[in-house]
């Protein structure tokens, strides 16, 4: 089948089978941010924004996001650099490998509620799933990027 | 592992209904639950163009179009104050936000899946299912069904002074249920509704059909019905807990939901 979807701004038609993932066709289109952990959407590892909704990219046939927008950590580099520099800066994850499904999954949550509290964190990140960090390392650095985002914004 | 020949994205329900008949064919909803099986599916059939995406609100009932995602109905102000929050409070748990917002109200309740938070709640409301060809069948008896080749197209929910109460145990944040429970208290006549799902079967409604509650609601009386609902709610073992464990919690969360409705008055 013929698709066409706004890939991270740019137009991309391709030829897919009917049961392609929506996963499989980011990345055979050169969006490597986004990874496959369990492939049994419950790891967060594939989180896209489908039409600005955060979405598990390996539960979605591409052929449903024809002529949708479609949005990886690639086409997030503006919005996402400042969050992911200060949770490197803090050391708040080990391996990072499940980093970009985290960091669009906090975006999502920053976009709907810009300075969440703990238990909201908590529960917004709850898909996504880290085997190293045992959540706390990530957590602390949320609450201490938005303590800094609320500074700058203070002092104007 | 699932493989999908052909896709279709159908243009009306009668269209879905057609191509639906044939055995090889499958409505997919989320898709969230079918995938995770084996099956060779000839041509999907998305219904995701037909605006059964909406939840509507009346002054009468609310409208949910099979296509509407659990996020939706989570998130959505008015039936989160209709349900005393506890709309909320069954979808948060399911996984993450990222599943909800896929997995869809119909795809659930058509899936009559046992460890169903979205039936539990359900079934303690005046809820209707809304069937291409069946009409409007109690929920509660959609439930018992058998599955057919009917399309599911909405959930209806009659509003009603009502308010309610809702709990999971889950062994693990995120994972399935050991045991879910719903109660609504209609202000209409003082009666209630219980349902119990994750049994691990499907969710079903526990009647007083002992007239337990005939002289009124009261400590006593409720202790004498959750012992009730113990007693007769049909549970059974798998890996997250034996029949013996869940049917114990059976009788301690509907005390507990019974007493924070009926005695928070006293």
């Amino acid at each position: 089948m013929l698709i066409e979807i706004t890939l991270n701004g740019k137009t991309v038609k391709a030829e897919v089978a009917a049961d392609t993932t929506l996963y499989d066709f980011v990345r055979e289109h050169g969006c490597y941010s986004v990874k496959c952990g369990c492939e049994t959407s419950n790891c967060g590892l594939c989180t896209v924004f489908l039409e600005d909704k955060p979405v598990l990219s390996c539960s979605v046939l591409a052929v449903r996001a024809d002529h949708c927008r479609v949005t990886t950590l690639e086409g997030l580099q503006e919005e996402a650099g400042e969050f992911v520099t200060f949770i490197a800066d803090q050391g708040a994850e080990q391996c990072g490998f499940c980093n970009p499904g985290f960091v669009m999954n906090a975006l999502a949550l920053f976009r709907e509620n810009p300075y969440p509290k703990e238990e909201e964190i908590k529960e917004f990140l709850s898909g996504n799933l880290c085997r190293c960090s045992g959540y706390e390392g990530q957590l602390r650095g949320i609450l201490n990027f938005l303590e800094s985002m609320k500074q700058k914004e203070a002092e104007g | 592992m699932i493989t999908i020949q052909n896709y279709r994205k159908a243009e009306s329900l009668s269209e879905a209904y057609e191509l639906n008949q044939k055995k090889s064919n499958r409505i997919i909803g989320g898709m969230m639950w079918m995938r995770m099986g084996n099956a060779k599916i000839n041509t999907a059939i998305d219904l995701a163009g037909l605006g059964l995406d909406e939840l509507e609100e009346t002054d009468g009932e609310f409208r949910i179009g099979c296509m509407v995602t659990l996020r939706q109905l989570e998130t959505h102000q008015g039936f989160y104050a209709y349900t005393s929050g506890c709309a909320k409070e069954a979808l948060r748990h399911i996984v993450g936000v990222q599943f909800r917002n896929l997995a869809t109200v119909g795809g659930s309740i058509y899936g009559r899946y046992g460890f169903s938070d979205v039936l539990t709640l359900f079934l303690a409301l005046d809820s209707y299912a809304e069937l291409y060809k069946g009409g409007i069948v109690p929920l509660k008896d959609y439930a018992a069904r058998k599955y057919d080749r009917d399309i599911l197209v909405r959930i209806i929910v009659k509003k009603k002074p009502v308010t309610m109460f809702y709990e999971a145990i889950r062994i693990t944040e995120t994972d399935l249920p050991v045991l879910t429970c719903a109660v609504a208290r209609f202000a209409e006549n003082n009666s209630f509704l219980v349902s119990i799902g994750a049994r691990p079967g499907r969710a079903i409604l526990v009647e007083d059909k002992e007239n337990i509650f005939a002289e009124g609601v009261y400590e006593a009386s409720i202790q004498k019905f959750s012992e009730y609902a113990k007693a007769t709610v049909p549970t059974e073992s798998n890996m997250r807990g034996s029949a013996e464990y869940r049917s114990h919690l059976v009788g301690v969360v509907v005390k507990r939901a019974l007493m924070e409705l009926y005695m928070k008055d006293e």
